[in-house]
């Protein structure tokens, strides 16, 4: 028999990408810094990385099953929350404490307002930010990196970002040893979350995800780039300060996989580009004169909450439609 | 009132069907700022009961005296004085009660739950009902701070009114005392507390507009727009 025709509302022409092709995508993008967190922080970090996921993925499964509604484990995003949450915390950390991430991740902040697609902050940062108001020695427990981080008394040492934050001026040299060197910078030779460290995996990642076309260079460089002028201001054009503020830190990862998320981002570039000066605007302001060192994950979440509003300004107008005030003035006159 | 209610029913509608926090989200600040251990929540509950009681049956007696125009600085007066009351007996007696209430002690006189009370209930109804209202109300008000109170501490410091839980007391989650722990608590416990009042009545998909609130029986507000329609 012929083919029937039939007969179905637009859209006609669809797209072959998938949500599990494109959380694929990102978790090809993590991979490099994964391998060089294990590289770093040894089986450990591979271990607690293991943690997060079957636990995401176990949340996800279980909240499907309890709500009655069909099982989405298969796209893979449970996977991807799992990987960055592990990403953003130390490799010390005690796995049940992890195990708690998750839940808050894939439960609370994404199974309660509705699965994939409906959460209204990134979970995985939700998740990083709760555990470390719930168990702050816990998550400020940063090991010095290629020693066993099973050991209960493992060295630990600041941050860069810690040291960075009592930088006068942006006379980095005045530090003098406490800060690697900028090379050390790159490769994530240094303390820190497990996934954050490496900046030059972090960076090869977000490339593959632009060249896959997954996410829009648009939120990444402006995030970045905001972040890199205040800091050339606030460090007297020292050019080394810059340099160090933007590969310390979480920056990398949030710019190129947090902010970026499709639920929590605005939709058009114009949003993009305000989303993106505000994550950066937030982070410095938190980084130069908070009390904390570190501002990425509360500059990503505030901007999350803002994007509806974002999003309500930047609405495209229909051609030809013509502006409320101008229209009322048109109808005064006439 | 055109029904005549039992008092029994007065007395329980408090605990769950119409909780003074959980269901009719009244006196939301003091639930969230004094719910950080059992103790204080104790308190506050059996504090703000007492001035419940008390001042709906004082506005009750008097509802017919009142002028209707300022009944609202009125009550607030009668509140204050029991308040005062309150207050210095607390600090008589319990003074680490009072120190630990702080400001939330006298920000009774400003508790929603009361002057919802009596403007709703007790300025309609005679003194005796107006009193089991004020108790039902006030055990509700104390369950709802209890409930919060235990979750709080519990997860929180790990202990239970200062006595140590095994592993949680060396692993507290600190979130769970801070703020945005007790927002968390309390829409978990107003989720549990809707679906516990909804399972034995209609549910509230099916109601519509004033219908669904939990106060729509004595609510004012509701009997003007029945009178518009018909």
């Amino acid at each position: 028999m012929a083919k029937k025709l039939t007969v179905s509302a637009s859209p006609h022409v669809r797209s072959n990408e998938t949500t599990t092709g494109i959380m694929l995508d990102v978790i090809i993008a993590l991979m490099p810094a994964l391998v060089m967190s294990v590289v770093y922080f040894g089986l450990r970090a591979l271990t607690l990385t293991v943690v997060c996921v079957c636990s995401s993925v176990i949340f996800e499964a279980l909240s499907r099953k309890i709500m009655k509604r069909p099982n989405t484990v298969g796209d893979l995003s449970a996977v991807v929350t799992g990987i960055i949450l592990a990403f953003n915390l130390p490799a010390s950390m005690p796995l049940w404490m992890a195990a708690i991430g998750s839940l808050v991740a894939i439960v609370v902040v994404k199974q309660m307002f509705g699965g994939i697609g409906q959460n209204f902050v990134n979970p995985a940062m939700t998740a990083r930010i709760i555990l470390m108001t719930s168990f702050p020695t816990a998550m400020a427990k940063w090991i010095v990196p290629f020693q066993s981080a099973w050991h209960p008394d493992a060295v630990t040492a600041a941050t860069p970002m810690a040291v960075l934050s009592s930088v006068q001026g942006g006379d980095v040299a005045a530090v003098g040893d406490a800060l690697p060197s900028l090379t050390q910078m790159l490769l994530g030779a240094h303390g820190g979350s497990m996934g954050e460290v490496c900046s030059l995996a972090l960076i090869c990642g977000g490339l593959y995800l632009m060249l896959r076309k997954v996410i829009s260079p648009v939120i990444p460089f402006t995030f970045i780039g905001t972040v890199a002028v205040i800091m050339l201001f606030a460090g007297s054009f020292n050019l080394e300060f810059v340099a160090y503020q933007l590969l310390g830190g979480g920056l990398m990862l949030g710019a190129f996989f947090m902010a970026t998320d499709y639920s929590t981002s605005p939709i058009n570039k114009k949003g993009k580009i305000i989303f993106g000066i505000g994550c950066g605007l937030i982070t410095s302001v938190i980084r130069l004169f908070g009390s904390l060192p570190e501002g990425v994950s509360f500059s990503i979440i505030l901007m999350n909450i803002l994007v509806p509003h974002i999003e309500n300004m930047t609405t495209p107008r229909p051609f030809g439609e013509v502006k409320e005030k101008k229209a009322k003035k048109e109808v005064s006159k006439a | 009132m055109a029904e005549k209610k039992s008092l029994g029913k007065e007395l329980t509608k408090g605990i769950i069907a119409e909780n003074p926090v959980l269901r009719l989200v009244l006196g939301t600040c003091p639930t969230l700022a004094t719910t950080t251990s059992v103790e204080s929540a104790i308190g506050m509950g059996l504090a703000a009961s007492v001035v419940l009681i008390c001042s709906n049956m004082a506005i009750s007696a008097l509802r017919k005296v009142i002028p209707d125009k300022v009944r609202i600085p009125a009550y607030i007066v009668i509140i204050a004085s029991f308040v005062t009351i309150v207050q210095m007996v607390v600090k008589a007696f319990l003074p680490s009660l009072d120190e630990q209430l702080g400001v939330y002690l006298p920000l009774i006189v400003v508790n929603c739950i009361i002057l919802g009370r009596a403007e709703a209930f007790a300025s309609k109804n005679p003194v005796l009902a107006s009193a089991v209202d004020g108790l039902g109300m006030g055990i509700g008000f104390t369950a709802a701070l209890f409930l919060m109170g235990s979750v709080r501490e519990i997860f929180g410091a790990g202990t239970f009114l200062g006595n140590s839980v095994p592993f949680l007391s060396e692993n507290p989650m600190l979130i769970f005392i801070l703020p945005p722990g007790g927002f968390f608590v309390f829409g978990v416990l107003m989720a549990a507390v809707n679906r516990l009042a909804e399972s034995k009545g209609k549910k509230k998909a099916e109601l519509r507009g004033c219908e669904a609130c939990p106060m729509a029986k004595s609510c004012a507000l509701n009997k003007k727009e029945e009178v518009a329609q018909s």
